[in-house]
């Protein structure tokens, strides 16, 4: 099974690099960009063919180190 | 007293810290980041460096290399911890401190002499320092920028865990003052127990007055004195 998962920082928590992305676009002419946050994006396929196992299995990943839970927010796709 | 000092791939402030704590009477060993034993240590020094060239986040692949387990199994039953720059970094990715540290505020790698001032002196690594005393030590990372949750900041000021705040040679903490972006300017905290300080600053850069100053000296002699 393969997933996509894709990180964040939370909301609340600033992000240097995607607004400096962000002030770029606008300064590229851009206006419509409202706002920009960056992040991580894994690919991930394990060999679990229960799907139930397999998708907590990456939940797990995620949580012990793909993910930094403090500042970090997360979502599994499945591709 | 007994020191190890754990080196990890890309650490590169291991040499110095083993030079600082030899310097200041400790019996220094090296521990590699695959062994699984920790020699007899009352303390226990994660150094400096890019461990895993910062891959994932700066200390998370270290955070979960094998002597890790170790060094939590010590840090429970009381021995002293210390981690210093990425040494910090990695002890929040184990948990054993809370907090993480973000990228500078400013997107740089900060590297200068920095005013710090000592804002609990009552704890095994500070005791020799006076409470307010302001050090000038040395700064050198990309991600120093200390972010916690609410709570976890009301706990480090409520129960005094807060080691160390940045500020300017006269002791001032603000904004001015803050290299890069520090939750409340901290510069370094301990866990609850206070057995445990992770600090962004480098002590073991300031211990020769030929090559810097000697205001890290007493961190170290609060230790082996404590």
């Amino acid at each position: 099974m393969k997933y996509s998962i894709t990180v964040t920082l939370k909301k609340d928590v600033l992000d240097p690099q995607g607004k400096v992305v962000e002030n770029t676009l606008k300064n590229m002419g851009l206006n419509s960009l409202k706002s920009v946050r960056q992040g991580k994006y894994f690919e991930i396929e394990v060999e679990e063919k229960n799907e139930e196992v397999a998708d907590k299995e990456v939940t797990q990943m995620c949580e012990k180190l793909l993910v930094n839970l403090i500042i970090e927010d997360y979502k599994i796709n499945k591709i | 007293m007994n020191s190890s000092v754990i080196v990890f791939p890309g650490s590169n402030c291991d040499r110095d810290i083993a030079v600082a704590l030899e310097k200041m009477q400790f019996k220094n060993k090296m521990v590699w980041h695959k062994d699984t034993t920790l020699p007899k240590s009352d303390l226990i020094v994660i150094p400096g460096g890019f461990s895993y060239g910062d891959y994932l986040r700066s200390g998370a692949i270290a955070g979960k290399s094998l002597i890790v387990n170790e060094i939590i199994k010590a840090a429970n039953s009381g021995c002293l911890i210390l981690g210093i720059c990425n040494g910090f970094q990695i002890l929040t990715e184990t948990g054993l401190l809370k907090g993480t540290l973000l990228r500078n505020k400013n997107l740089k790698f900060i590297n200068k002499d920095v005013n710090i001032k000592v804002i609990n002196n009552k704890t095994k690594f500070t005791s020799k320092y006076n409470l307010n005393q302001i050090l000038k030590i040395n700064v050198a990372h990309n991600e120093g920028n200390y972010f916690t949750k609410e709570s976890h900041l009301e706990e480090l000021n409520k129960e005094n865990l807060i080691a160390f705040k940045y500020c300017d040679e006269k002791g001032v903490v603000n904004d001015l003052s803050n290299p890069n972006g520090a939750l409340e300017n901290i510069a370094g905290i301990f866990n609850a127990k206070k057995n445990i300080l992770g600090m962004m600053p480098h002590p073991e850069r300031m211990v020769d007055e030929m090559i810097s100053n000697t205001d890290g000296v007493n961190l170290f002699s609060s230790l082996i004195n404590k």
